[in-house]
Protein backbone atom coordinates (compact mmCIF):
# COMPACT_ATOMS: atom_id res chain seq x y z
CA UNK A 1 0.00 0.00 0.00
CA UNK A 2 1.49 3.28 -1.05
CA UNK A 3 1.80 6.52 0.86
CA UNK A 4 -0.80 8.07 -1.45
CA UNK A 5 -3.34 5.33 -0.83
CA UNK A 6 -3.01 5.97 2.87
CA UNK A 7 -3.19 9.76 2.40
CA UNK A 8 -6.43 9.51 0.47
CA UNK A 9 -7.90 6.84 2.68
CA UNK A 10 -8.02 4.11 0.04
CA UNK A 11 -8.94 0.80 1.60
CA UNK A 12 -6.31 -1.91 1.79
CA UNK A 13 -7.05 -4.59 -0.75
CA UNK A 14 -7.49 -7.45 1.73
CA UNK A 15 -10.23 -5.47 3.44
CA UNK A 16 -12.11 -4.89 0.17
CA UNK A 17 -11.71 -8.57 -0.68
CA UNK A 18 -13.27 -9.60 2.62
CA UNK A 19 -16.15 -7.15 2.44
CA UNK A 20 -16.98 -8.05 -1.14
CA UNK A 21 -16.85 -11.76 -0.35
CA UNK A 22 -19.09 -11.35 2.70
CA UNK A 23 -21.77 -9.83 0.50
CA UNK A 24 -21.47 -12.21 -2.41
CA UNK A 25 -21.40 -15.34 -0.22
CA UNK A 26 -24.67 -14.40 1.47
CA UNK A 27 -26.34 -14.23 -1.94
CA UNK A 28 -24.59 -17.35 -3.28
CA UNK A 29 -25.67 -19.36 -0.25
CA UNK A 30 -29.30 -18.31 -0.40
CA UNK A 31 -29.63 -18.36 -4.17
CA UNK A 32 -31.31 -14.98 -3.86
CA UNK A 33 -30.38 -12.08 -6.12
CA UNK A 34 -30.58 -8.49 -4.89
CA UNK A 35 -33.71 -7.98 -7.04
CA UNK A 36 -35.39 -11.05 -5.55
CA UNK A 37 -34.54 -9.83 -2.08
CA UNK A 38 -36.17 -6.47 -2.88
CA UNK A 39 -39.31 -8.24 -4.10
CA UNK A 40 -39.36 -10.29 -0.90
CA UNK A 41 -39.08 -7.09 1.17
CA UNK A 42 -41.99 -5.50 -0.70
CA UNK A 43 -44.19 -8.56 -0.16
CA UNK A 44 -43.30 -8.68 3.53
CA UNK A 45 -44.08 -5.00 4.00
CA UNK A 46 -47.43 -5.33 2.25
CA UNK A 47 -48.39 -8.31 4.40
CA UNK A 48 -47.38 -6.63 7.64
CA UNK A 49 -49.07 -3.34 6.71
CA UNK A 50 -52.38 -5.14 6.39
CA UNK A 51 -52.27 -5.90 10.12
CA UNK A 52 -50.31 -3.15 11.74
CA UNK A 53 -49.24 0.39 11.02
CA UNK A 54 -45.59 0.65 10.06
CA UNK A 55 -43.30 3.23 8.53
CA UNK A 56 -42.00 1.61 5.34
CA UNK A 57 -39.08 4.05 5.21
CA UNK A 58 -37.72 2.92 8.59
CA UNK A 59 -37.84 -0.80 7.82
CA UNK A 60 -34.58 -2.70 7.47
CA UNK A 61 -34.62 -6.19 6.03
CA UNK A 62 -31.48 -8.02 5.05
CA UNK A 63 -29.60 -11.31 5.00
CA UNK A 64 -27.06 -11.94 7.71
CA UNK A 65 -24.48 -14.62 8.17
CA UNK A 66 -23.88 -16.57 11.35
CA UNK A 67 -21.16 -19.14 10.73
CA UNK A 68 -22.53 -21.17 7.81
CA UNK A 69 -26.16 -20.30 8.64
CA UNK A 70 -27.99 -17.55 6.81
CA UNK A 71 -30.66 -15.50 8.46
CA UNK A 72 -33.26 -13.13 7.12
CA UNK A 73 -33.25 -10.33 9.67
CA UNK A 74 -35.97 -7.69 9.77
CA UNK A 75 -36.07 -4.60 11.92
CA UNK A 76 -39.56 -3.11 11.63
CA UNK A 77 -40.31 -0.16 13.90
CA UNK A 78 -44.02 0.18 14.61
CA UNK A 79 -45.77 3.54 14.46
CA UNK A 80 -46.83 4.61 17.89
CA UNK A 81 -50.51 3.93 18.51
CA UNK A 82 -50.77 6.82 20.99
CA UNK A 83 -49.45 9.31 18.46
CA UNK A 84 -51.82 8.06 15.80
CA UNK A 85 -54.77 8.47 18.15
CA UNK A 86 -53.68 11.95 19.16
CA UNK A 87 -53.36 12.94 15.51
CA UNK B 1 -6.91 -52.59 8.19
CA UNK B 2 -9.65 -50.53 6.63
CA UNK B 3 -8.66 -47.48 4.70
CA UNK B 4 -9.98 -43.98 5.26
CA UNK B 5 -11.05 -42.45 1.96
CA UNK B 6 -10.04 -38.79 1.71
CA UNK B 7 -11.09 -36.71 -1.30
CA UNK B 8 -9.30 -33.47 -2.14
CA UNK B 9 -11.43 -30.95 -4.02
CA UNK B 10 -11.73 -27.18 -4.50
CA UNK B 11 -14.38 -25.87 -6.84
CA UNK B 12 -11.95 -23.61 -8.67
CA UNK B 13 -9.16 -25.10 -10.76
CA UNK B 14 -5.48 -24.36 -10.30
CA UNK B 15 -5.48 -23.87 -6.53
CA UNK B 16 -3.20 -26.83 -5.87
CA UNK B 17 -5.40 -29.93 -5.47
CA UNK B 18 -3.09 -32.29 -7.33
CA UNK B 19 -0.03 -30.91 -5.53
CA UNK B 20 -1.84 -31.42 -2.22
CA UNK B 21 -2.74 -35.02 -3.07
CA UNK B 22 0.82 -35.84 -4.19
CA UNK B 23 2.31 -34.30 -1.06
CA UNK B 24 -0.16 -35.76 1.42
CA UNK B 25 0.19 -39.21 -0.14
CA UNK B 26 3.99 -38.91 0.04
CA UNK B 27 3.93 -37.67 3.64
CA UNK B 28 1.53 -40.43 4.74
CA UNK B 29 3.72 -43.04 3.04
CA UNK B 30 6.78 -41.54 4.75
CA UNK B 31 4.97 -42.12 8.06
CA UNK B 32 4.75 -45.80 7.14
CA UNK B 33 1.14 -45.83 5.97
CA UNK B 34 -0.12 -47.89 3.03
CA UNK B 35 -1.56 -45.38 0.61
CA UNK B 36 -3.28 -45.46 -2.78
CA UNK B 37 -4.09 -42.29 -4.65
CA UNK B 38 -6.66 -42.20 -7.42
CA UNK B 39 -6.65 -39.50 -10.07
CA UNK B 40 -10.32 -38.59 -10.46
CA UNK B 41 -9.79 -36.12 -13.26
CA UNK B 42 -10.73 -38.31 -16.24
CA UNK B 43 -9.47 -36.78 -19.48
CA UNK B 44 -7.09 -34.36 -17.73
CA UNK B 45 -4.70 -36.73 -16.02
CA UNK B 46 -2.04 -34.98 -13.92
CA UNK B 47 -1.31 -36.74 -10.66
CA UNK B 48 1.01 -39.14 -12.52
CA UNK B 49 3.34 -36.38 -13.72
CA UNK B 50 3.40 -34.57 -10.38
CA UNK B 51 4.41 -37.84 -8.70
CA UNK B 52 6.96 -38.57 -11.45
CA UNK B 53 5.20 -41.77 -12.56
CA UNK B 54 4.02 -40.72 -16.02
CA UNK B 55 6.21 -43.24 -17.86
CA UNK B 56 4.96 -46.26 -15.96
CA UNK B 57 1.28 -46.20 -16.87
CA UNK B 58 -0.15 -49.27 -18.56
CA UNK B 59 -3.73 -49.40 -17.28
CA UNK B 60 -5.95 -46.73 -15.75
CA UNK B 61 -9.03 -46.49 -13.55
CA UNK B 62 -11.44 -46.80 -16.51
CA UNK B 63 -9.70 -50.04 -17.56
CA UNK B 64 -10.41 -51.35 -14.05
CA UNK B 65 -14.04 -50.24 -14.10
CA UNK B 66 -14.66 -51.69 -17.55
CA UNK B 67 -12.96 -54.96 -16.67
CA UNK B 68 -9.95 -54.80 -19.01
CA UNK B 69 -7.55 -55.39 -16.14
CA UNK B 70 -7.50 -56.33 -12.49
CA UNK B 71 -7.22 -53.58 -9.89
CA UNK B 72 -3.65 -54.62 -9.00
CA UNK B 73 -2.53 -54.17 -12.61
CA UNK B 74 -3.59 -50.51 -12.63
CA UNK B 75 -1.76 -49.71 -9.39
CA UNK B 76 1.60 -48.08 -10.09
CA UNK B 77 4.16 -48.30 -7.33
CA UNK B 78 5.80 -45.01 -6.29
CA UNK B 79 9.53 -44.44 -6.84
CA UNK B 80 10.24 -43.45 -3.26
CA UNK B 81 7.88 -45.56 -1.18
CA UNK B 82 7.07 -49.26 -1.51
CA UNK B 83 3.70 -48.74 0.16
CA UNK B 84 2.47 -45.89 -2.04
CA UNK B 85 0.49 -46.52 -5.24
CA UNK B 86 -1.19 -44.45 -7.94
CA UNK B 87 -4.24 -45.43 -9.96
CA UNK B 88 -4.11 -43.01 -12.91
CA UNK B 89 -7.03 -41.36 -14.67
CA UNK B 90 -7.87 -42.33 -18.26
CA UNK B 91 -6.58 -39.69 -20.64
CA UNK B 92 -8.60 -40.49 -23.74
CA UNK B 93 -12.02 -40.86 -22.12
CA UNK B 94 -14.39 -38.41 -20.53
CA UNK B 95 -15.85 -38.20 -17.05
CA UNK B 96 -18.98 -40.10 -18.07
CA UNK B 97 -16.92 -43.28 -18.30
CA UNK B 98 -17.09 -43.41 -14.49
CA UNK B 99 -20.11 -43.35 -12.16
CA UNK B 100 -20.25 -42.67 -8.40
CA UNK B 101 -21.04 -46.35 -7.75
CA UNK B 102 -17.96 -47.39 -9.77
CA UNK B 103 -15.80 -45.27 -7.45
CA UNK B 104 -17.44 -46.76 -4.38
CA UNK B 105 -16.76 -50.28 -5.73
CA UNK B 106 -13.09 -49.54 -6.50
CA UNK B 107 -12.57 -47.98 -3.05
CA UNK B 108 -14.31 -50.88 -1.30
CA UNK B 109 -11.94 -53.28 -3.02
CA UNK B 110 -8.92 -51.20 -1.92
CA UNK B 111 -10.04 -50.53 1.66
CA UNK B 112 -9.01 -53.79 3.36
CA UNK B 113 -5.34 -53.58 2.28
CA UNK B 114 -4.59 -49.89 2.83
CA UNK B 115 -4.58 -47.15 5.47
CA UNK B 116 -5.50 -44.24 3.21
CA UNK B 117 -7.11 -43.80 -0.19
CA UNK B 118 -6.64 -40.25 -1.51
CA UNK B 119 -8.81 -39.12 -4.40
CA UNK B 120 -7.80 -36.15 -6.54
CA UNK B 121 -11.08 -34.53 -7.61
CA UNK B 122 -11.38 -32.47 -10.79
CA UNK B 123 -12.33 -28.79 -10.49
CA UNK B 124 -16.01 -27.94 -10.75
CA UNK B 125 -19.14 -29.31 -9.09
CA UNK B 126 -20.28 -31.71 -11.80
CA UNK B 127 -19.95 -35.40 -12.62
CA UNK B 128 -16.22 -35.76 -11.94
CA UNK B 129 -16.60 -34.07 -8.56
CA UNK B 130 -19.61 -36.26 -7.73
CA UNK B 131 -17.62 -39.37 -8.65
CA UNK B 132 -14.71 -38.24 -6.51
CA UNK B 133 -16.72 -37.63 -3.34
CA UNK B 134 -18.97 -40.71 -3.67
CA UNK B 135 -16.77 -42.95 -1.52
CA UNK B 136 -15.27 -40.24 0.71
CA UNK B 137 -15.11 -40.52 4.49
CA UNK B 138 -13.56 -37.07 4.64
CA UNK B 139 -13.30 -34.23 2.13
CA UNK B 140 -10.51 -31.66 2.14
CA UNK B 141 -11.37 -28.43 0.34
CA UNK B 142 -8.33 -26.59 -1.04
CA UNK B 143 -8.48 -22.84 -1.56
CA UNK B 144 -6.12 -19.89 -2.05
CA UNK B 145 -6.51 -16.54 -0.30
CA UNK B 146 -8.11 -15.00 -3.41
CA UNK B 147 -11.70 -13.89 -3.96
CA UNK B 148 -12.51 -16.33 -6.78
CA UNK B 149 -11.03 -19.37 -5.04
CA UNK B 150 -12.77 -18.57 -1.73
CA UNK B 151 -16.11 -18.04 -3.44
CA UNK B 152 -15.89 -21.37 -5.28
CA UNK B 153 -14.73 -23.15 -2.11
CA UNK B 154 -17.85 -21.83 -0.37
CA UNK B 155 -20.07 -23.37 -3.06
CA UNK B 156 -18.39 -26.72 -2.63
CA UNK B 157 -18.61 -26.58 1.17
CA UNK B 158 -22.32 -25.75 0.81
CA UNK B 159 -22.89 -28.83 -1.38
CA UNK B 160 -20.91 -31.07 0.99
CA UNK B 161 -22.70 -29.78 4.09
CA UNK B 162 -26.09 -30.28 2.48
CA UNK B 163 -25.27 -34.01 2.30
CA UNK B 164 -24.09 -34.10 5.93
CA UNK B 165 -21.60 -36.95 5.62
CA UNK B 166 -18.25 -35.68 4.43
CA UNK B 167 -16.92 -33.60 7.37
CA UNK B 168 -15.26 -31.01 5.10
CA UNK B 169 -12.02 -29.41 6.30
CA UNK B 170 -10.04 -26.59 4.72
CA UNK B 171 -6.50 -26.45 3.31
CA UNK B 172 -5.51 -22.84 2.74
CA UNK B 173 -2.82 -23.09 0.08
CA UNK B 174 -0.28 -20.53 -1.18
CA UNK B 175 -0.59 -18.05 1.64
CA UNK B 176 1.98 -15.28 1.32
CA UNK B 177 2.76 -14.05 4.85
CA UNK B 178 4.42 -10.82 3.65
CA UNK B 179 1.32 -9.85 1.65
CA UNK B 180 -0.94 -10.72 4.59
CA UNK B 181 1.20 -8.51 6.78
CA UNK B 182 0.84 -5.57 4.41
CA UNK B 183 -2.94 -6.21 4.27
CA UNK B 184 -2.89 -7.05 0.58
CA UNK B 185 -3.92 -10.67 1.02
CA UNK B 186 -6.78 -12.27 2.93
CA UNK B 187 -5.40 -13.75 6.16
CA UNK B 188 -6.12 -17.29 7.36
CA UNK B 189 -8.45 -15.75 9.97
CA UNK B 190 -10.34 -13.85 7.23
CA UNK B 191 -10.81 -16.98 5.10
CA UNK B 192 -11.93 -19.04 8.10
CA UNK B 193 -14.38 -16.34 9.13
CA UNK B 194 -15.85 -16.32 5.62
CA UNK B 195 -16.04 -20.07 5.06
CA UNK B 196 -16.75 -21.07 8.68
CA UNK B 197 -15.41 -24.63 8.42
CA UNK B 198 -12.73 -26.60 10.22
CA UNK B 199 -9.13 -25.83 9.24
CA UNK B 200 -6.71 -28.70 8.64
CA UNK B 201 -3.72 -26.82 7.28
CA UNK B 202 -2.17 -23.62 6.00
CA UNK B 203 0.47 -24.02 3.28
CA UNK B 204 2.74 -21.03 2.63
CA UNK B 205 3.57 -19.98 -0.92
CA UNK B 206 6.86 -21.70 -1.66
CA UNK B 207 8.88 -21.86 -4.88
CA UNK B 208 10.13 -25.30 -3.97
CA UNK B 209 6.64 -26.67 -4.78
CA UNK B 210 7.20 -25.93 -8.47
CA UNK B 211 10.73 -27.33 -8.34
CA UNK B 212 9.29 -30.50 -6.81
CA UNK B 213 6.66 -30.82 -9.55
CA UNK B 214 9.32 -30.21 -12.21
CA UNK B 215 11.27 -33.16 -10.85
CA UNK B 216 8.29 -35.38 -10.07
CA UNK B 217 9.38 -35.38 -6.41
CA UNK B 218 6.81 -33.76 -4.07
CA UNK B 219 8.20 -31.20 -1.58
CA UNK B 220 6.93 -33.28 1.34
CA UNK B 221 10.22 -35.15 0.78
CA UNK B 222 12.26 -31.97 1.37
CA UNK B 223 13.04 -31.58 5.07
CA UNK B 224 13.74 -27.84 4.69
CA UNK B 225 10.76 -26.83 2.55
CA UNK B 226 8.17 -24.87 4.51
CA UNK B 227 5.37 -26.01 2.22
CA UNK B 228 6.69 -29.55 2.63
CA UNK B 229 6.53 -29.15 6.41
CA UNK B 230 2.96 -27.83 6.16
CA UNK B 231 1.91 -30.89 4.11
CA UNK B 232 3.66 -33.24 6.53
CA UNK B 233 1.71 -31.60 9.36
CA UNK B 234 -1.60 -32.06 7.51
CA UNK B 235 -0.73 -35.73 6.99
CA UNK B 236 -0.20 -36.07 10.76
CA UNK B 237 -3.56 -34.40 11.44
CA UNK B 238 -5.22 -36.85 9.03
CA UNK B 239 -3.79 -39.61 11.22
CA UNK B 240 -5.51 -38.03 14.20
CA UNK B 241 -2.46 -36.36 15.75
CA UNK B 242 -2.57 -32.84 17.14
CA UNK B 243 0.07 -30.70 15.47
CA UNK B 244 0.32 -26.94 16.05
CA UNK B 245 -0.01 -24.71 12.99
CA UNK B 246 3.24 -23.30 11.51
CA UNK B 247 4.37 -19.86 12.52
CA UNK B 248 4.31 -18.30 9.06
CA UNK B 249 5.74 -14.99 10.20
CA UNK B 250 9.07 -16.64 10.72
CA UNK B 251 10.76 -16.08 7.38
CA UNK B 252 14.07 -17.66 6.64
CA UNK B 253 17.09 -16.06 5.06
CA UNK B 254 18.33 -12.55 4.47
CA UNK B 255 15.36 -11.59 2.30
CA UNK B 256 12.91 -12.47 5.04
CA UNK B 257 14.89 -10.51 7.63
CA UNK B 258 15.15 -7.52 5.27
CA UNK B 259 11.41 -7.64 4.66
CA UNK B 260 10.77 -7.63 8.37
CA UNK B 261 13.17 -4.70 8.90
CA UNK B 262 11.51 -2.66 6.18
CA UNK B 263 8.02 -3.54 7.38
CA UNK B 264 7.05 -5.99 4.66
CA UNK B 265 6.78 -5.78 0.92
CA UNK B 266 5.36 -2.49 -0.36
Amino acid sequence: MSFFDRMFGNKRSAESAKERLQLVLVHDRTDLTSAELEALKDDLLKAISRHIDIDPEAVQIGLERDGREQRLVADIPLRSVARRRAG
Amino acid sequence: MTAKVVTITSGKGGVGKTTAVANLATALAADGKKVVCIDGDIGLRNLDIVLGLENRIVYDVVDVIEGRCRLRQAMIRDKHFEQLFLIPAAQTRDKNAVSPSDMVRVCDELRPDHDFILIDSPAGIERGFRNSIAAADKVLVVTNPEVSAVRDADRVVGILEAEEKYAPALILNRLNPAMVKSHDMLSAADVLDLLAIQLIGIVPEDESVIVGSNRGAPVALEPKSRAGQAFRNIAKRLQGQEVPFLDLDKQDGLWGRLQRLTGGRK
